[in-house]
């Protein structure tokens, strides 16, 4: 880390901060596939689940890790794999669909113009991997209890899978509702108080 | 796939509403013209009927804001109604910044019941930009998803919690975009997931930029979206060096080319008002001949009273009755 805790901490008083993240694409897309929901991971989700200070402990480390990587804010429900690996829950306006009209004509973040915008950052990675469509693909609403859980845990029991919708959408009017809204497993837990948020990589690191 | 709330039918009943006169017009393939008006700081109720008397017989529906950049000034919704009372067609703005999803409905709810038959729906400005920079930022949708709900309460007849309305709000929709903000490859296929979610008709920033516009434009018809929706222009005059400055250097997302910046500055400052006008005229007149384009959407803040010089300059005065009443 080469910010201060000063820095830090007023990065968190001032909401989300795009970041850029630290592992290339490529490499994320493939570790996607190490990830996918299976038998093992189901049962390993299940395991975790049953015990409150297993899963808690689990969320602490994929904060840990997600945050460093890609300045995850635990919103529960990650769109990761279809945004380049390029957090939106670190856009200032949260924009889970796409950039803004705000965006600087350099790339810029209307909100943090020393700053890349995340969606820039989302559309350079997934069209270096062909999957720019991706981005077309219509996000539904956050379910706001879902912060602090483990986005992980919600994959391997597939409470994620329609986050987003199928394609498009263009050709059929598709339906805003999720079928499995984020069941809080420990709603008592919601952020991991020794973690704080990342607050961004330095202006001259994008 | 879906459960509870998207299964069975909509509701039945007709939806609630007056007519929209937008809708006809863009229907009908007639040049279509919207402006826009920030409702006043201030709480004289005279001042959106002063504003807007002289545009009434010049134009379609007029867009009242939502707190534009962020500032605090009478709301959406009552400048939609003080719009109806001074007989324009309003177009209600509204915003994700202030409001989270039970207030964003009500809100959409509440514009249908009062006869508000418009609505725009926009992520909005962060308060950062605002005259209260020390607000909290809401943002619990985002302009699509927003989109997708309105859309959602009319068709389908339900609230993003599923319950029932009835009867169902039955306004036009519309969004916004800007073409000229990168990621320019992906400008119009955002429009398309604006398009998926419900929009209707599109308004967009300030079309300056006429190469970067038609290039938009030819993006939006490649995918086939000028036939699912009607594109406004969004065009407005610069009529000083301070506004030309203001507009390039504080306006984030807004692209000025060189050659029109040449123009303004050509000028000595006492034409520099009527130089912003004829460039505006003259864009309104090309932005018409773009295939897909249906019509324009005036931004003129403080100068609404010149809009309709403007718009006569640029070949669109009507012979249209009083009462924003037209011919068709």
């Amino acid at each position: 880390m080469t910010t201060g805790g000063d820095q830090r901490s007023r990065a968190i008083a001032a909401g989300p901060r795009p970041v850029r993240p630290r592992l290339a694409a490529g490499l994320l897309y493939r570790i996607q596939h190490l990830l996918a929901p299976n038998g093992f991971y189901r049962w390993l989700a299940g395991w975790l689940e049953a015990s409150r200070s297993r899963y808690r402990f689990f969320a602490a480390t994929e904060r840990t890790v997600k945050n460093q990587v890609f300045g995850c804010r635990m919103c529960g429900q990650c769109t990761l794999p279809v945004t380049g690996y390029s957090c939106p829950m670190t856009c200032p306006k949260q924009l889970r669909n796409g950039p803004c009209g705000g965006v600087g004509s350099d790339g810029s973040c209307e909100v943090y113009p020393e700053l890349r915008c995340v969606w820039l950052t989302a559309y350079e990675r997934a069209g270096q991997h062909g999957r720019v469509t991706d981005l077309t693909l219509l996000q539904r609403p956050v379910d706001q209890r879902g912060w602090g859980q483990s986005s992980w845990v919600n994959y391997w029991q597939h409470r994620d899978d329609d986050l987003w919708t199928a394609d498009d959408g263009l050709a059929r009017a598709p339906g805003i509702w999720r079928s499995d809204p984020v069941q809080p497993v420990h709603p008592e837990l919601p952020v991991h108080p020794g973690l704080p948020v990342h607050p961004g990589l330095p202006a001259g690191r994008r | 796939m879906t459960r509870g709330p998207a299964a069975g039918p909509a509701a039945s009943s007709r939806p609630a509403g007056a007519p929209s006169r937008l809708r006809s017009r863009l229907e009908s393939g007639e040049t279509t013209v919207t402006a826009e008006l920030s409702p006043p700081r201030g709480a004289d109720p005279d001042a959106v009927r002063r504003n807007l008397g002289p545009l009434r017989d010049w134009v379609d529906a007029v867009n009242i804001t939502d707190g534009q950049s962020a500032h605090v000034r009478l709301s959406n919704w009552a400048g939609s109604l003080l719009a109806l009372a001074a007989g324009v067609e309003p177009v209600m703005q509204i915003t994700c910044r202030d409001r989270n999803r039970i207030a964003l409905q009500s809100d959409l709810l509440s514009a249908a019941a009062l006869g508000i038959p418009n609505v725009v729906v926009m992520t909005g400005d962060h308060p950062r930009f605002g005259d209260h920079p020390d607000a909290k930022p809401v943002f619990d949708l985002d302009s699509v998803q927003l989109l997708w709900a309105a859309r959602t309460m009319r068709d389908e007849g339900r609230l993003l919690s599923g319950r029932r309305l009835d009867p169902p709000p039955g306004w036009l929709i519309g969004a916004v975009e800007n073409p000229f903000a990168p990621p320019a490859g992906f400008r119009a296929a955002r429009l398309g997931k604006k398009i998926a979610a419900g929009a209707e008709f599109v308004q967009t920033q300030f079309v300056f930029d006429l190469p970067a516009f038609t290039q938009w434009m030819a993006g939006v018809r490649d995918l086939g979206l000028d036939q699912r929706c009607k594109i406004l222009a969004g065009v407005g005059p610069i009529r000083s060096l301070r506004a030309l400055e203001h507009l390039r250097g504080n306006v984030p997302g807004i692209s000025i080319p060189d050659e029109v910046d040449r123009r303004l500055r050509g000028v000595p400052a006492s034409q520099m008002a009527a130089e912003g006008q004829a460039v505006c005229a003259e864009i309104i007149a090309q932005v018409l001949q773009i295939p897909g384009v249906s019509g324009v959407h005036v931004m003129a803040p403080g100068f609404d009273r010149g809009i309709p010089e403007i718009l006569d300059q640029a070949g669109l005065a009507r012979s249209s009755t009083a009462g924003g009443q037209h011919a068709h």
